[in-house]
C-alpha cells in the first residue's frame, strides 16, 4: 500500500468546543489508484487530503506513506517529504503571480535544491506533458484558467512525486474546460500516477476509479466504480 | 535554497511593488545619506583642527620644574626650581631625536616714551624660535655673542608692540624693562592663541643670560642655572610620545629620582592637549551620528511596517512554498533577505546621494570635507544590520504560518 492510515483522528479548539474534523478513519490506497473523495463541506474530506499531503499532523493515530511513518515526523521532515513525494493541485491554482510559468513548474525543484540546468530541463519537460511547452514565458495572468491549472499540474509533476493531491480542482473553471483537466489526471492515471481528487460534486468524483464518502469525519463508503472517460466526454 | 537563490527570489518581489519599495528604502537613504554627509563634514572639520594644531607644535613636549613639599605642605608645580639649563644642554647632547630650548619666564613693566604696559618677559636661547616655530615679521634674531655677553637685545610679539608703538616700526627702538633700556631688535610674527586661549603675542623675548641678571634672575637662581621650562621638539619623523619616555628617562636621572618616586617635573606632551581638542569636535560628530541614527531608526521600523503588509498580503503564495517543500528556514531566509535587500539598496543609494550632498556643500559652502571608505563601510553595514534586526519580526511570522491556514487565506 502507498497509503495507509490507521484510526486517524484530528482535532481542532474552536472557543470552548471541540470539533473532531476527522474521527477514526483507517484505509488504504495502493500505487495507481484513481481515488475522488467525496463529501459535503465539513465532511473531513479537506482535513483528510491535508493530512494524506503532510500538511498537518494527526492528533493522534497513524500514517503511512510508501511504508515510512508520517504521522511521527518533524516540521522540517514533512517539507522534505512533501517535496518529494506529494504534488498538490489546488482549486485556485496557487501561481506566484508575474512569475512565468517556467519558474512557478521549477519551483518543488528549487526547494529541493536541483541545480539550475537540470531544473530548466525538467520544467520544460512537465511543461510539455500537460501541453504548454510553448507558453512557458507566459505570467499566470496571460493564460487562461485551464492553462493556469495545466502549469500548476506541471508544477505538482516535476519532482515526480508518490501522489497527485487535488484538491477541487475543476472548482475555479467551466465545463469544458474541467472536462480537460480531468482528461489530464486520467491520462497521467494510466500512466501509472496515483491520483487523489478531493470533490464535492459527483460529476467530478465519476472521473475516479475507487470513490470514498466522507460525512462527519467518518469514512462512510468506499466503492470501486467504472469512471467515466472525460476524453470521450470532451469529443 | 542558496543565498543568491533566495536575492534574485527577494529582488522579484521587490520589483512587484516598486513604487512601494522606493518609499520603504527612502527612511534608510535619507538616515544613511545624513551619516554620510555628518562624518564627512565632521571628519573634515576634524582634520582641519588636526592640521591647524599640527601647525601650532603638536610634536611639542614641554617640561616644567615639579611640585615640591615644604614640611608637609605641598606647593603644586612650578614652585620649586629643579629645571636648569643643564637638563636643556644634556636633551641637546644625549637624544638626537629632540631639541630643547629652556625659557626663563618673568613680568615686567615696559615703557616706551610716554607708553607702557606689563607684559611676559622670556629668556631664551636661539632654539627657541626654532622650537616653537616662530619667525620674525622684522628685524634679527640676537647672535651667539649678544646672548654670551648678556646683551640688553629684546624681540618683541606683536600684542606688545601694538600697544607700545601703535603703527610705528618697533625694530631699532630702545625700551625700558624695569628701567633697564633694551634694544628692540625683532619684530615676532603674530602666533594667535595658544591651546589653552592664551594672547601668545603678549609676549618679550631676549637671552637667557640677559633675563637672568637684568630682569628675572635671583641670586641663587642665577647661581644654580635654574629656568622655568623647557620646550622640546621632537624631530620630524619621530613621535613625540617616543621622545616624552627619553626625555623622562635622562632627567630622572639626572635629577637622581629613585625608581617608584614620583618626578620632580612635570612632562606634558601637545598631542594630548590636542587629543582632548580632538575629542570636543568628536561629541558633536557623535551628536550628528545621534540625529542620523534615529533616521535610520524610523527608516528601519518602516522596512518592518511594509514587510508585515507583504506578509499578510502574501500568505497564500507562503502557504504555497510550504506546500512545495519550502521549510520554515527557507521562509524565514525568503523574508530577510528581502528585508536586508531593501535596507541595503536602500543604503547604497544613501551613501551615493550622501557623497554627491557632502561634496556640493564642500562645493557650494567651501567647508572642508573627508570621506573615508570606513565612514561608508559603518554607514552601510548599520544598513545591514537594520535590514536584519527589523526583518526578523515579519519573516519569523512568515515562517510560523500553519501551511493549510495560509492556503486557506482570503
Amino acid at each position: 500500500m502507498l497509503i495507509e492510515t490507521r484510526n486517524l483522528v484530528k482535532l481542532y479548539r474552536m472557543g470552548d468546543t471541540e470539533v473532531r474534523a476527522l474521527d477514526g478513519v483507517t484505509l488504504g490506497i495502493g500505487k495507481g489508484e484513481f481515488v475522488a473523495v467525496m463529501g459535503p463541506s465539513g465532511s473531513g474530506k479537506s482535513t483528510f487530503m491535508n493530512l494524506i499531503g503532510c500538511l498537518d499532523r494527526p492528533t493522534s493515530g497513524e500514517y503511512r506513506l510508501d511504508g515510512s511513518t508520517v504521522s511521527e515526523m518533524g516540521a522540517s521532515q514533512l517539507a522534505a517529504v512533501r517535496n518529494r513525494h506529494i504534488g498538490f493541485v489546488f482549486q485556485n491554482f496557487n501561481l506566484l503571480p508575474r512569475t512565468p510559468a517556467l519558474e512557478n513548474v521549477e519551483l518543488p525543484l528549487l526547494y529541493a535544491g536541483v541545480p539550475k540546468k537540470q531544473r530548466f530541463e525538467r520544467a520544460t519537460r512537465m511543461l510539455q506533458r500537460v501541453g504548454l511547452a510553448e507558453r512557458s514565458h507566459h505570467h499566470p495572468a496571460q493564460l487562461s484558467g485551464g492553462q493556469q491549472q495545466r502549469v500548476a499540474i506541471a508544477r505538482a509533476l516535476v519532482t515526480e512525486p508518490l501522489i497527485i493531491l487535488a484538491d477541487e480542482p475543476t472548482g475555479a473553471l467551466d465545463s469544458h474546460t474541467s472536462v480537460e483537466i480531468m482528461a489530464l489526471f486520467q491520462e497521467l492515471n494510466r500512466q501509472g500516477m496515483t491520483v487523489v481528487l478531493v470533490t464535492h460534486e459527483a460529476d467530478v468524483a465519476r472521473y475516479g476509479r475507487r470513490l470514498l464518502r466522507f460525512r462527519d469525519g467518518q469514512l462512510v463508503s468506499d466503492e470501486t466504480q467504472r469512471p467515466v472517460a472525460a476524453v470521450a466526454v470532451a469529443a | 535554497m542558496s543565498m543568491l537563490q533566495l536575492f534574485r527570489v527577494a529582488l522579484r518581489a521587490l520589483a512587484i511593488n516598486k513604487l512601494r519599495s522606493a518609499l520603504t528604502m527612502l527612511g534608510i537613504v535619507i538616515g544613511v545619506g545624513a551619516v554620510i554627509v555628518m562624518i564627512a563634514v565632521g571628519a573634515g572639520a576634524q582634520r582641519r583642527v588636526e592640521e591647524q594644531i599640527r601647525a601650532l607644535g603638536s610634536n611639542l613636549l614641554l617640561v616644567m620644574p615639579g611640585a615640591t613639599t615644604a614640611g608637609g605642605v605641598r606647593m603644586g608645580f612650578g614652585s620649586s626650581s629643579t629645571l636648569t639649563e643643564d637638563d636643556v644642554m644634556a636633551i641637546n647632547r644625549d637624544i638626537p631625536e629632540a631639541l630643547a630650548a629652556p625659557a626663563l619666564r618673568g613680568n615686567a613693566q615696559v615703557i616706551w616714551g610716554n607708553a607702557n604696559w606689563s607684559t611676559a618677559i622670556y629668556g631664551i636661547t636661539a632654539e627657541y624660535l626654532d622650537v616653537r616655530q616662530w619667525a620674525l615679521a622684522s628685524g634679527r634674531v640676537f647672535e651667539p655673542a649678544e646672548a654670551a655677553s648678556a646683551a640688553k637685545v629684546c624681540l618683541i610679539g606683536s600684542t606688545v608692540a601694538r600697544q607700545l608703538f601703535g603703527a610705528a616700526d618697533p625694530v631699532d627702538q630702545t625700551i625700558r624693562i624695569k628701567r633697564v633700556p633694551f634694544t628692540v631688535i625683532g619684530l615676532l610674527e603674530t602666533k594667535g592663541q595658544s591651546l589653552m586661549g592664551n594672547d601668545q603675542d603678549d609676549v618679550i623675548l631676549m637671552p637667557l643670560s640677559t633675563a637672568r641678571t637684568r630682569v628675572v634672575g635671583s641670586a641663587s637662581a642665577a647661581k644654580n642655572r635654574s629656568i622655568g621650562t623647557i620646550w622640546v621638539k621632537a624631530v620630524d619623523g619621530v613621535e613625540p610620545a617616543a621622545v616624552e619616555v627619553q626625555v623622562r628617562a635622562l632627567l630622572r636621572q639626572r635629577h637622581r629620582v629613585q625608581p617608584g618616586a614620583d618626578d620632580d617635573f612635570s612632562l606634558r606632551n601637545l598631542a594630548e592637549v590636542m587629543a582632548a581638542q580632538e575629542a570636543s569636535s568628536r561629541v558633536l560628530a557623535l551628536l550628528l551620528a545621534a540625529v542620523a541614527s534615529v533616521s535610520l531608526l524610523v527608516g528601519g521600523i518602516g522596512i518592518m511596517n511594509i514587510m508585515l503588509v507583504s506578509v499578510t498580503e502574501r500568505t497564500r503564495e507562503i502557504g504555497l512554498r510550504m506546500a512545495v517543500g519550502a521549510r520554515t528556514r527557507d521562509i524565514l531566509g525568503q523574508f530577510l533577505v528581502e528585508a536586508v535587500t531593501l535596507s541595503l539598496i536602500g543604503g547604497l543609494v544613501g551613501v551615493t546621494l550622501g557623497i554627491g550632498a557632502a561634496m556640493a556643500i564642500a562645493a557650494f559652502a567651501g567647508w572642508h570635507i573627508s570621506i573615508s571608505p570606513q565612514a561608508v563601510a559603518l554607514a552601510v553595514a548599520f544598513a545591514f544590520v537594520i535590514g536584519v534586526f527589523f526583518g526578523f519580526y515579519p519573516a519569523r511570522k512568515a515562517a510560523r504560518l500553519n501551511p493549510v491556514e495560509a492556503l486557506r487565506f482570503e
